[in-house]
């Protein structure tokens, strides 16, 4: 029965009668209280100033107040500066910021900034020198560190020793819950180097180098590497969601899509200044965070237009130099604030002002420009039309933020920005809309960024959506897919053409225009890759129910050339086409030499697993695996062979294939004789098997007093009784085969 | 080697087997049909009428004189293989799911499903291979199955024991003359149901196929695996042929589960592992559903599969099949054909 006021006893209604000063409020009163240090919070205290007298006091001042409002706010009346007793200052001044931020940042900002020749400012905040210098804290004694003994680590880079001497390449896989690595054995089963269960949480990633494996857990990311592979580093960023390496592995950016909470009792890597920040610089050698950042907002769409689809998180949202120096990011539609490492500072404190900067990309090598001395870092930009300015691509170097070339261009619609992997091209591939807006046509403006004064060459007027680009990795060549029909999510995947395009041949070094080589129309395809070496190439359709074909081809084939390509530089043939089905990705090996394509079960569901090509298309293995998830090939870094001694590998490639096709057949003959030895002892053991068990139950029969084959002696008894009662009588039954039929006509 | 197609039933097949001169195939289905044929040429030799339900399973005696099948309409009957006259009707409470005589046709096994509060038993009736005996009404034995329920069992040598397949991938071992349960081991991955069970001609040894697309070689004394042939794809049936080492295993996606796997490939193939290596040598098509149970000619002349398409597939071997061999088994082979050179000279 429900309570009600009839139900109500005198003790229920006597509820708030008790004694106030009993009740122990010490844990809220605790929690609560007023802490009167937060009051300093926005106190920094500035040490390693010169000494001054009375007069010369507000000149120091006021010079020293130009440095502190670079990075806060702070009046003249807020700075005390003691005074000694002999009227000089004790060198060291206390200054209030308006919020604990600009304390922070002025901690961190101009800490180390030298003030003069002679002088180097110290900054720290008020609250810490008072929680680390407080009386007591401090050892008088000074007690010298405790300088670990040097332990030898573990090579990091011995996986290019293949201990079967044969240069093979290294992968990830990752199946079921376990992540393995293995050996590339061609033909024969993978071999196992390590294999763990539960490595990792969501993917696996190899360093750009090759160096570690990237693990990803709710923690934070972890490192491994070296022969047992131990774990490297560690770096505890919550619930990350992505990691991308700097190209010379010095630093490592981490992004969670939650904004990170610093519990109360601290965090082991990083400090309340990171909290509610979404991306972490770190840097890989010490494992430290260098700098935090949070997610941009994305800007609110203008009023009367169409809410634009943000995208949803721009990764990677930090781009590298290729020198590891530089690190920027973009504020869509303002500017591009470039870091300098490894201290992470605003390159010249600001952002580089680009009104409507929609995208940008970082050159991936240190381009070395005809006609200048300092080889600096180039990024490219891109920005629309805004109003009657025409829209811009620009190409600025980095640090002295010279824009070496730019580009104006009208009725662009979108445009996207390829560089050739050595930074020697730089491709733009512009997508413009006539004056109604009704017709799509794309031109791709191609930077030769190499050449004195970047020349900028227009290859060709496509009226396709242009859906896919790539350059010959090293080379000058490029391929493009193009369909006549809007790119969405139809039912029908559209129908793709694949386009070649090369260099016409020309004389000397120089490299010619670029031309059409040929289009292979009523194609599926719809991703293109190089292999990492050049002139093979593989386009193939993905992630596609209905079609899933890869095709190999070779662009220096050399067999005869076509008449009608004789100045162009390529000459392409078709070398193999291979059907894997429900492919969703495909890697070259670093060398070149094999192609693996799989079907992830991150995709669908549908025949898990991974196919194994040479780069002819051949295909070597072929592997269903329930759950197959993904597959990476370990990247190595660049070879540390001079030029000449490249060449001269390559000039007697003749006697090293020599060489190596003998071991291949001794060590396929030599593989062989294992397996016959083991067939040999398999079919010894089954026969001896055999033997004993029918001797067993030969014996066992007889001691029954059973017949050794019942069946027959029950048919012999059958026999038996009907052999009285039926006469014998034989069946023949004639067959007639045609064996041959010819017909001859009789004139 | 050139399929015959013997296109009689209407429904899945459930189970085909040879007689032991591998001259008769008898196939049932669900069609409440069982048919025998001819196995040299697919000449339907007749049909035994009778059955109300799905028929699951069947077997023919060593003299192939009676036939007995076991059906959903929760009965077990005897045949006269000559004349197709129905001998003799057992009803259980349950559906039937495999019969099988014993080496010498005096027993005959019935394994009865679980369902309906009765649990999953094996039963045992005496025969008397005599078509104008009259043949006893009672059981024999019977075996409960508390734990998972009995697929598929069958006698061993001697009879001395039986052996049955579990629902969850467990075989066990009961004595063949009390049914005391002597061991149940895991051999197939948990709740991995095996569906076959096929014996070797002595009874020594035998084939399982489960749906964890495995199939093992089993000895009937110890449960000692003594092979295990993988596949990519859930298995229905497998069997040991004569004359050659091979195990034929027959399965493929089931059709309830064909929308969620790729309907390009069903894998509705015959695959021939060798026995001992374990590798496989080949793989036969032609059925465009699963393969729910395939067959080998004790005689060793031919193999037949029935699928869920309805269609049973007779081939013959041709003389590729008798030519191939591995390098150490001719190896072997021609030591042997040396000794027994070598005592026909002595002799």
């Amino acid at each position: 029965m429900a309570p009600s006021f009839d139900h109500l006893r005198d003790e229920d209604l006597d509820e708030d009668d008790f004694d106030v000063d009993e009740v122990d409020i010490s844990d809220i009163r605790e929690k609560y209280e007023v802490q009167l240090e937060q009051g300093y919070d926005a106190f920094v205290v500035v040490d390693g100033l010169p000494e001054v007298t009375e007069e010369q006091k507000p000149k120091l001042v006021k010079f020293l107040l130009k440095k502190l409002n670079t990075v806060g706010k702070t009046r003249e009346d807020l700075i005390f500066m003691p005074m000694g007793e002999d009227g000089k200052s004790l060198r060291f001044a206390f200054v209030e910021y308006s919020d604990p931020a600009e304390a922070a940042a002025a901690c961190r900002q101009l800490d180390l900034v030298p003030l003069d020749k002679k002088h180097i400012l110290r900054v720290n905040k008020l609250t810490d020198v008072d929680r680390y210098g407080r009386e007591g804290r401090i050892d008088d004694e000074y007690t010298p560190p405790q300088i670990e003994e040097f332990q030898e680590k573990e090579h990091l880079r011995s996986f290019m020793a293949d201990p079967s001497g044969r240069g093979r390449d290294q992968f990830v896989m990752f199946r079921g819950e376990s992540v393995g690595v293995f050996w590339n054995n061609e033909k024969d089963q993978p071999e196992n180097i390590v294999d763990r269960q539960h490595w990792t949480e969501t993917f696996v990633q190899w360093s750009p180098l090759g160096t570690y494996l990237t693990s990803v857990h709710a923690q934070g990311v972890q490192l491994w590497g070296g022969p047992s592979w131990t774990r490297q580093r560690r770096f505890a960023h919550p619930f990350v969601n992505l990691v991308a390496f700097s190209p010379n592995e010095k630093y490592l950016v981490t992004w969670s899509n939650r904004p990170i909470a610093i519990p109360e009792e601290g965090h082991p890597a990083l400090s309340v200044e990171d909290h509610g920040k979404n991306y972490v610089i770190w840097d890989i050698e010490t494992s430290k965070p260098l700098r935090s950042f949070a997610q941009l907002d994305t800007p609110a769409a203008a009023e009367g237009e169409a809410p634009k689809k943000a995208p949803k998180f721009p990764w990677p949202a930090f781009k590298w130099s290729a020198d590891d120096k530089y690190v920027a990011r973009l504020n869509p539609g303002q500017s591009i604030s470039v870091y300098e490492l490894p201290r992470m500072n605003l390159l010249d404190k600001t952002a580089i002002k680009i009104e409507g900067v929609v995208d940008f990309d970082w050159a991936p090598a240190t381009v070395q420009r005809d006609g200048v001395k300092n080889y600096e870092q180039l990024f490219c930009f891109w920005t629309p039309e805004i109003g009657s300015n025409p829209a811009r691509v620009g190409l600025m170097s980095i640090p002295s933020k010279q824009v070496v070339r730019s580009l104006n261009l009208f009725s662009v619609s979108d445009a996207k920005l390829h560089w050739q992997s050595e930074g020697a091209y730089l491709c733009v591939k512009v997508d413009r809309h006539s004056k109604s807006k009704k017709s799509q046509a794309t031109t791709l403006e191609i930077f030769r960024v190499k050449e004195k004064g970047v020349p900028v060459e227009v290859v060709d007027t496509i009226k396709d959506t242009v859906i896919n680009f790539a350059w010959e990795p090293k080379g000058d060549r490029f391929v493009i897919i193009t369909t006549t029909e809007p790119v969405g999510a139809t039912a029908v995947p559209p129908k793709t053409s694949v386009a070649f395009f090369c260099p016409e041949k020309a004389k000397g070094n120089a490299v010619g225009n670029f031309k059409h080589l040929r289009t292979l129309e009523k194609k599926n395809s719809n991703a293109i890759y190089w292999s990492p070496k050049g002139r093979f190439v593989v386009v193939a359709t993905v992630a596609n129910t209905q079609s899933s074909d890869l095709d190999f081809y070779d662009l220096d084939f050399e067999g005869e050339k076509p008449e009608s390509d004789k100045d162009l530089t390529a000459n392409l043939q078709l070398m193999n086409t291979a059907d894997h089905y429900g492919v969703t990705d495909v890697e070259w090996d670093p060398s070149g030499r094999f192609v693996a394509t799989w079907a992830s079960a991150w995709k669908h569901s549908m025949e898990n697993g991974y196919h194994l090509y040479d780069f002819k298309g051949e295909q070597l293995r072929e592997e269903a695996i329930e759950k197959f998830k993904q597959w990476q090939w370990r990247p190595r870094p660049a070879t540390l062979l001079s030029k000449e001694e490249q060449k001269a590998i390559r000039r007697n490639l003749r006697e090293y294939s020599r060489i190596f096709e003998q071991e291949d057949a001794e060590r396929i003959s030599s593989a062989d004789v294992a397996v016959v030895e083991a067939r040999r002892r398999l079919l010894e053991e089954w026969f001896a098997w055999r033997e004993a068990i029918t001797q067993e139950v030969a014996e066992e029969r007889e001691i029954y007093g059973l017949p050794a084959d019942p069946a027959a002696e029950l048919i012999k008894a059958k026999d038996a009784e009907h052999a009285g009662d039926a006469e014998e009588q034989v069946i023949e039954e004639i067959m007639e085969e045609v064996l041959e039929e010819t017909e001859e006509i009789v004139q | 080697m050139r399929p015959i197609l013997l296109s009689g039933h209407e429904r899945a097949l459930t189970q085909i087997k040879y007689n032991r001169d591998g001259d008769l195939l008898f196939s049932v289905s669900k069609d409440q049909q069982i048919c025998v044929w001819f196995a040299h040429n697919g000449e339907r030799l007749g049909t035994y009428h009778g059955h109300q339900g799905a028929i699951w399973t069947i077997d023919v005696d060593p003299t192939s004189t009676i036939l007995a099948s076991g059906s959903a309409d929760n009965t077990i009957r005897l045949w006269e293989i000559k004349t197709g006259r129905l001998l003799k009707t057992w009803d259980f409470p349950t559906a039937v799911k495999r019969v099988e005589f014993s080496e010498d046709g005096s027993k005959l096994l019935g394994v009865t499903e679980k369902r309906m509060g009765h649990l999953g038993t094996i039963v045992v009736l005496d025969i008397k291979l005599d078509v104008d005996a009259e043949q006893s009404d009672e059981k024999v034995m019977t075996i409960v199955c508390e734990d998972s329920k009995p697929t598929v069992a069958g006698w061993s040598y001697l009879s001395k024991y039986i052996i049955a397949g579990h629902e969850d991938g467990s075989i066990s071992q009961f004595d063949g003359k009390n049914g005391d349960l002597l061991y149940n081991i895991p051999i197939h991955e948990l709740n991995q149901p095996i569906t076959d069970l096929q014996w070797s001609h002595d009874r020594t040894y035998f084939i399982t196929a489960s749906k964890d697309k495995t199939s093992k070689l089993i000895t009937a004394k110890d449960l000692e695996v003594l092979k295990t042939y993988p596949a990519d794809t859930p298995l229905n049936s497998a069997t040991i042929t004569r004359k050659k080492d091979y195990v034929i295993l027959g399965g493929g996606q089931a059709a309830m589960d064909v929308t969620t796997t790729s309907a390009r490939q069903g894998k509705f193939e015959a695959r021939f592992y060798h026995k001992i290596f374990e590798s496989e040598i080949g793989r036969v098509r032609g059925h465009f559903g699963p393969l729910n149970t395939v067959a080998a000619d004790p005689t060793g002349k031919s193999y037949a599969s029935g699928g869920e398409d309805g269609y049973v597939r007779i081939h013959h071997f041709d003389k590729g099949y008798y030519d191939f061999m591995y390098e150490v088994e001719r190896e072997r082979q021609n030591k042997l054909n040396q000794q027994q050179q070598q005592q026909a000279a002595t002799a």
